[in-house]
């Protein structure tokens, strides 16, 4: 049973890295739509030809 | 979702049947579809033309008639292409880059997302262009160089959306702000929460086989460590509205929430330290995750609403019309205008800023600002509160303060107002909740005292379990969950709740009055006869008269002349109105009146005879006549809405009183009142009137729910229990209301209160199970009987059934 002592902590860790994760995708907006994104997958994105400088941000 | 049937002959692109004999048609996947008016034409054809037909594959819901919007839309845009307008909502992202956030309405399903996005982009210059699903903003990025703001206003307007710039450094921002850091807190609490569950089903397991103690001892340790960032970090929210309370010297939820979570986790700290045997930190844990998730969605829900009232009143307080030199005048924003102009406002239009009276006396409807109901009276030197709303007549208005200010601080009040205001059953379920909590903690100290007593080595385990059994998380997360989850469904169909209150009256609602024009009817009116009744005066110079009067009126029977005569119009002075009535002003020397029969009774002493009444088609009848002799008569036609008809039945069929109030005269309100099978209306009457005669509903116990336009029904709105304004209506007045119709959809009112009654059932329910629960696990508690993990299980489950319950309401 000693291994959980060794178990144990790496889950911390693991965990430490969920929540970093979390913060991280809260504070650069990943959550700040959370319908849109589901029904923007079906359409197609270019129906236009691209301008060359238009840099069409994709999300 | 529209369960509606589509047929086939109506308009493809807003779903309106096609009046008869109109034959529009636009090419769209290959077939020809009909379409209803020129409005929706040249949508579809822009829509087409660019390429994005795919949009009508994708829409889940119809679009919005074309038909008015243009115009209006394109007198305004170029406003915003001043440098003094933009600066409070432009940021230059560098020499000539700059970025705009903007409200966009209209927007029902993911495909208007799209089709915004794409039409935008697809504008030469536009860098980039988002369009954000929940919120219905947009943040876009152009090269002022090549293409000027005015122009993308414009050329979302070509594709039939509106869209206002707002500044998004305002409340909503700070909203935002605040979700995410719940959304931080709430996140935080949940994964360590899920690991300290985990050790704590461990250490449960290990009760009952036995565990060694130092394997027991690594287990709370590790727990605590788990703990403690959840009980600083996510708790906090707590202990600082706590605190804040206490100081106030209030006794509000968040105290007993903070005393719970702080003894439970002190307890267990002694325990660690000491030779305790249990540990609470999933209880803790536990705790402050289903409160905090309690907390979030009222959030939402509130955020949500007040996104709503917000895009409503940007969208109104934009514009005013200032004077020139000359008589000429120049339509502005709101923002632009400086101390010393000088502004018109017409009836049922908003005040831009605060100012002074200078011609004219009319009332003012404050109700918004100051909660006064009864509307004031202003007269030459009086001072009028910008985003007030003038009732009656036109009002010239020299400007005191500058209108940025006042925008901003009109709105900030009005969504502060919507915010702030707690259904009566939350405060009702809040109080029981918190005094029941007082209660238990008194009673704990009376068990804990027993218990130390009589079994010194068990009274701080019984004392925990007390607390924490009879956590009041399920009693406080009753009301917010099934609140949250009908209002949020409700705006999904269309009607927004903006006040606190609104879906708990709307569920108790006995009579429901209607306005007329504008909510049963669609309030398009058109003149479809005009009768002469003197030699002097021909058709058209009766028209033209007629629409001079009203060019200052925003009543939709104004739209009617106006839409007829357009240019060329008449000067007139001395405008003065009656609500519900008429209006005379003096053209060329002449006093002149225009109105209902009672009106013109009244101001002139003329009447129809008997047999010009044989020459008149059924209508609303509209007089126009000098201080002798009548001088023609115009008959004005409305169009019932299809869906009047169902939502009336339902509503009787619910038990509910249908009531028609109207200025209209007794022959139009009779077809209408016939029509829909409302016994019970009242034709001819003045706001003033509609307003006792509600009032003496009232007193004799009903709880009355109004509709109305909001043009000229302010008052009344304001009297009524619940008032519902329709979105299409007086702006203004409708963020006033406490519930907008958004969807131009009679019925769901009648799903609106199927809604408030299921909430009001399920908030029941949830208030009964949490006090049934709590009730019967206490005495347990107190005996000793309970296990620490029974409590912990009990509290969770308890919580989660409210929940649960809750949810139904969203299907």
């Amino acid at each position: 049973m000693d291994i959980i002592y060794f178990l144990i902590p790496m889950a911390l860790v693991l965990v430490a890295g969920i929540v970093a994760g979390l913060f991280w995708a809260v504070k650069s907006g990943q959550f700040d739509d959370m319908e849109g994104p589901a029904h923007q997958i079906i359409m197609d994105e270019e129906i236009y030809p691209e301008d060359e400088d238009k840099e069409t941000k994709q999300d | 979702m529209t369960n509606k049937k589509e047929k086939d002959s109506d308009c493809f692109h807003c779903g309106l049947p096609v009046p008869a004999g109109l034959n529009i048609e636009v090419i769209v996947d290959n077939k020809p579809r009909p379409m209803c008016c020129h409005g929706c034409e040249a949508v579809a054809r822009a829509i087409v033309d660019g390429g994005m037909e795919n949009y009508y594959r994708y829409r889940t819901e119809k679009s919005k008639t074309a038909q008015e919007l243009v115009p209006d839309v394109l007198r305004q845009a170029e406003v915003y292409d001043r440098e003094e307008v933009q600066k409070s909502f432009v940021r230059r992202a560098d020499k000539n880059l700059r970025e705009a956030s903007l409200i966009l309405e209209g927007i029902d399903c993911a495909a208007c997302v799209w089709l915004n996005e794409q039409h935008i982009r697809a504008q030469p210059g536009v860098k980039d262009a988002q369009v954000n699903y929940s919120t219905h903003r947009a943040r876009i990025v152009w090269d002022d160089r090549q293409i000027k703001l005015s122009d993308i206003l414009k050329s979302i307007s070509e594709i039939g959306y509106i869209a206002h710039p707002y500044d998004p450094s305002q409340h909503h921002q700070l909203l935002e702000k605040q979700r995410k850091d719940y959304l931080k807190r709430l996140g935080l609490a949940g994964a360590l929460g899920m690991q300290v569950m985990m050790f704590s089903i461990a250490m449960y397991t290990g009760d009952w086989w036995g565990m060694e103690p130092q394997y027991r001892m690594f287990l709370q340790w590790t727990s605590l460590l788990l703990t403690l960032p959840v009980f600083l970090y996510s708790g906090w929210p707590f202990y600082r509205a706590a605190w804040r309370d206490l100081r106030n010297k209030r006794a509000g939820m968040d105290v007993p929430i903070s005393l719970g979570i702080i003894i439970a986790f002190t307890g267990s700290l002694f325990t660690i330290m000491g030779s305790g045997e249990h540990v609470y930190f999933d209880s803790v844990v536990m705790f402050i995750f289903f409160l905090l998730s309690a907390r979030y969605f009222e959030l939402v829900a509130r955020k949500k609403a007040s996104e709503h009232t917000e895009a409503l009143i940007q969208s109104q307080a934009t514009t005013a019309i200032r004077e020139l030199a000359g008589s000429l005048t120049e339509v502005v924003a709101a923002q632009e205008l400086e101390p010393g102009d000088v502004v018109q406002v017409k009836p049922g239009e908003t005040i831009p800023s605060d100012g002074e009276v200078i011609e004219g006396s009319s009332s003012v409807d404050e109700s918004l600002l100051s909660g006064e109901s009864h509307p004031c009276a202003k007269q030459v030197d009086d001072k009028v509160i910008g985003g007030s709303i003038n009732i009656e007549s036109p009002l010239r208005i020299r400007v005191t303060n500058s209108g940025q200010e006042t925008v901003l601080s009109t709105i900030l009040r009005l969504v502060e107002r919507a915010q702030s205001e707690k259904p009566a059953i939350a405060l009702l379920a809040d109080k029981v909740a918190s005094r029941f909590v007082v209660a238990i903690l008194l009673l704990a100290t009376v068990v804990a005292t027993y218990w130390f007593i009589n079994s010194p080595s068990q009274w701080l385990s019984i004392t925990i379990a007390v607390l924490v059994v009879t956590c009041p998380c399920a009693l406080s997360l009753a009301t917010p969950a099934a609140i949250t989850a009908a209002t949020g469904a409700l705006i999904r169909d269309g009607l927004l709740c903006s006040r606190g209150h609104a879906l708990e009256t709307l569920s108790k609602v006995s009579h429901f009055v209607f306005d007329k024009t504008g909510t049963l009817t669609d309030g398009n009116l058109s003149i479809s006869q005009t009768l002469c009744l003197t030699e002097s005066l021909d058709e058209s110079s009766c028209l033209l008269q007629a629409a001079s009067l009203e060019s200052r009126s925003e009543h939709p029977v104004a739209r009617a002349f106006l839409s007829v005569t357009g240019e060329g119009l008449l000067t007139v002075d001395e405008i003065s109105s009656t609500p519900g009535g008429g209006i005379r002003g003096r053209i060329s020397g002449r006093e002149l009146f225009l109105g209902n029969i009672a009106y013109i009774k009244k101001e002139t002493g003329h009447v129809l005879s008997a047999e010009q009444k044989n020459l008149l088609e059924d209508g609303t009848r509209v007089l126009l006549a000098d201080e002798t002799q009548l001088l023609a008569v115009f008959i004005l036609q409305d169009t019932i809405r299809g869906e009047a008809d169902s939502l009336v039945k339902s509503l009787k069929q619910a038990g509910v009183k249908t009531l028609l109030y109207s200025g209209d005269d007794e022959t139009a309100v009779n077809i209408v009142a016939k029509r829909l099978h409302i016994s019970d209306y009242s034709a001819g009457m003045l706001p003033d009137d509609k307003l006792h005669q509600l009032q003496e509903l009232q007193a004799h116990g009903a709880t009355v729910a109004m509709l109305g336009d909001g043009v000229n029904d302010a008052p009344i709105l304001a009297g009524a229990d619940v008032s519902i304004a329709m979105g299409e209506g007086a702006r203004y007045a409708a963020a006033a209301a406490d519930m907008v119709l958004f969807r131009n959809d009679l019925n769901i009112l009648y799903r609106g209160m199927t809604v408030a009654r299921k909430m009001m059932r399920i908030i029941r329910q949830n208030l009964g199970w949490a006090l049934a629960y709590n009730i019967t696990a206490l005495p347990l508690a107190a005996m000793g009987l309970i296990q620490p993990w029974m409590a912990a299980l009990g509290m969770s489950a308890s919580s989660l059934i409210v929940v649960a319950n809750a949810m139904r309401l969203t299907k």
